[in-house]
């Protein structure tokens, strides 16, 4: 798999926010279908890895390559459009609009996109509340949300950002699920998650990060002989 | 008819200010309804406003003495021409001030209002010029109490109207879900794959134009003056400041009540009808200073 062009290449990806220097060369690779994850502790750049991906990060020296097209010349709305869908960290759900609203709020950029009937037979929860306002719902539920509306895009690649911080264990377990079966649709996920036994059921590959750089990177078949090391390293 | 008189007024006086409230209180809601909207997505205090609003009663008076361009056509044409000024100007100056210090905004809005009132009181003069109402809304109807002068009514309607759509598109359009969510977050919008530059332009060129519209509105009722935009925009301003930053709604309604509590003072304290705004903005911002319809009070 390694072998072939990578979907999405980062190569010395350098990012600031403001005077502070965030990201220091971070070089990864994401092939299409596979699920790759981040892992580090707080504050290693992880999330501001993802953000500079995305384009939010606009400070930011290297390349990125999608589909062996360069994102770092794009205006933010470009990477969207070139087909990056965006899970953030806190769910980022619109709090006055209503679920409705936030599910059909981020454009179609492909073709291939579920549809909101689709989706909702797929999260009856939400369909059950699409008129109450995204402030209204459940950590669990926005999280649903946050993953549910990036699938009526037709985007084939997501960012995740930490889905499944702060929520209960049997939400966990959907999310995992969920995301599985994106995984089987061949869904291309580059994943940042505290918790590596739950990356562990879903990811092929990771890379380890230490001080705004990747460190390490090893697949999914490596992780059990690496356990001393990897809980040395996140102080697990 | 007899007299009747409440709490020792005529009410014919009385239904009289009200009235007179009410139209007052029509422009204030137009005016701090496009405020709102610039301020909640912009960030931008646009102290232009009233500018644009004396541009919009131009306009109508300029394309009726220069082209015959009559009333109903300037209607749309006025609002039209203060729009699209709005976007060059975003597109130009304002779009280069976001993200630093709000205080530029406000410097660059105040001094492009300083400018364009300048600009047409050099040509002029600060005398008003008179517009006369359209010849299918002249005269007025009496309702046995008072005498309504048509286009007055016809005002109050189209201010309604106006807000109401202008309410509505903002809640139930996906222009206006775009528009609430960028006003969250505007940068997460951009990453899903919105144009949100775009998006403040037409913002900007919306506010505008509401401002034109009311211009226009205005014109057969006061004046057109280089001036006329000034002397509203403070009170628009404190309107503004009751109804919550930002807030669509509380924009509409403290414009109407606002307008309508001058009337009212008008009648029984004269002498107080000019601060009696200002003394209530006082009030609500030492009780509820995020506003009457502010969220984080």
């Amino acid at each position: 798999m390694t072998s072939s062009n990578p979907l999405l290449a980062v190569r010395g990806l350098h990012a600031w926010y403001g005077e502070s220097h965030a990201l220091h060369g971070v070089d990864l690779d994401v092939h299409e279908g596979e699920t790759v994850t981040l892992l580090g502790r707080n504050g290693v750049g992880k999330t501001t890895t993802l953000r500079a991906i995305m384009g939010l990060i606009r400070k930011r020296t290297g390349a990125i390559t999608f589909r062996g097209a360069d994102l770092m010349h794009l205006p933010l709305h470009g990477t969207a459009r070139a087909g990056i869908g965006f899970v953030p960290e806190e769910r980022g759900i619109f709090v006055t609009l209503t679920v409705d609203e936030n599910l059909v709020l981020p454009p179609v950029v492909a073709k291939g996109g579920m549809s909101v009937e689709d989706i909702f037979s797929l999260f009856p929860h939400l369909k059950a509340r699409r008129n109450s306002p995204g402030g209204k719902l459940s950590g669990g539920e926005q999280q649903m949300l946050a993953i549910a509306r990036m699938l009526r895009t037709g985007v084939r690649t997501l960012l995740l950002d930490e889905p499944t911080e702060g929520l209960a264990p049997v939400i966990v377990q959907r999310i995992g699920e969920l995301l599985a079966t994106l995984k089987k649709s061949g869904m291309t996920i580059l994943l940042v998650e505290q918790n590596f036994r739950f990356a562990s059921r879903i990811a092929d590959r990771f890379y380890l990060m230490e001080h705004g750089k990747v460190t390490a990177g090893f697949p999914v078949s490596e992780l059990e002989q690496r356990m001393d090391e990897l809980h040395a390293v996140l102080g697990v | 008819m007899t007299m009747t008189m409440i709490f020792g007024i005529p009410i014919q006086a009385l239904l009289g200010q009200l009235l007179v409230g009410l139209i007052n209180g029509s422009f204030y809601a137009m005016l701090s309804l496009g405020l709102a909207i610039i301020f909640g997505l912009l960030r931008i205090i646009n102290f232009a406003h009233g500018a644009q609003y004396m541009l919009g009663a131009f306009a109508g008076y300029l394309l009726l003495s220069y082209l015959g361009v009559g009333f109903w056509a300037a209607l749309i044409l006025a609002p039209l021409i203060v729009g699209l000024l709005g976007i060059v100007i975003e597109r130009l100056a304002l779009s280069r001030l976001y993200g630093i210090d709000p205080l530029y905004g406000l410097l660059f809005t105040f001094g492009l209002a300083l400018v364009l009132e300048g600009v047409f009181r050099y040509y002029y003069g600060v005398s008003g010029n008179p517009y006369a109402v359209p010849p299918l809304l002249a005269g007025g109807t009496n309702l046995g109490f008072m005498f309504l002068p048509n286009y007055r009514a016809f005002v109050v309607i189209a201010s309604l109207v106006v807000c109401l759509g202008t309410w509505l598109a903002i809640e139930k359009t996906k222009f206006g879900s775009y528009l609430r969510a960028a006003t969250e977050n505007p940068s997460l919008v951009q990453a899903f794959g919105v144009n949100v530059p775009l998006l403040l332009t037409l913002t900007y060129g919306l506010g505008s134009a509401l401002a034109g519209l009311a211009g226009i509105l205005a014109a057969p009722v006061y004046q057109v003056s280089p001036l006329m935009g000034s002397n509203l925009i403070i009170v628009v301003f404190a309107v503004v400041v009751v109804g919550g930053m930002g807030s669509i709604l509380g924009a509409i309604v403290t414009g109407y009540m606002l307008g309508l509590a001058e009337g009212l003072t008008k009648v029984f304290y004269p002498e107080a009808s000019n601060i009696v705004i200002f003394v209530i903005m006082a009030i609500v911002l030492l009780v509820r200073p995020a506003g009457l319809f502010g969220k984080d009070a």
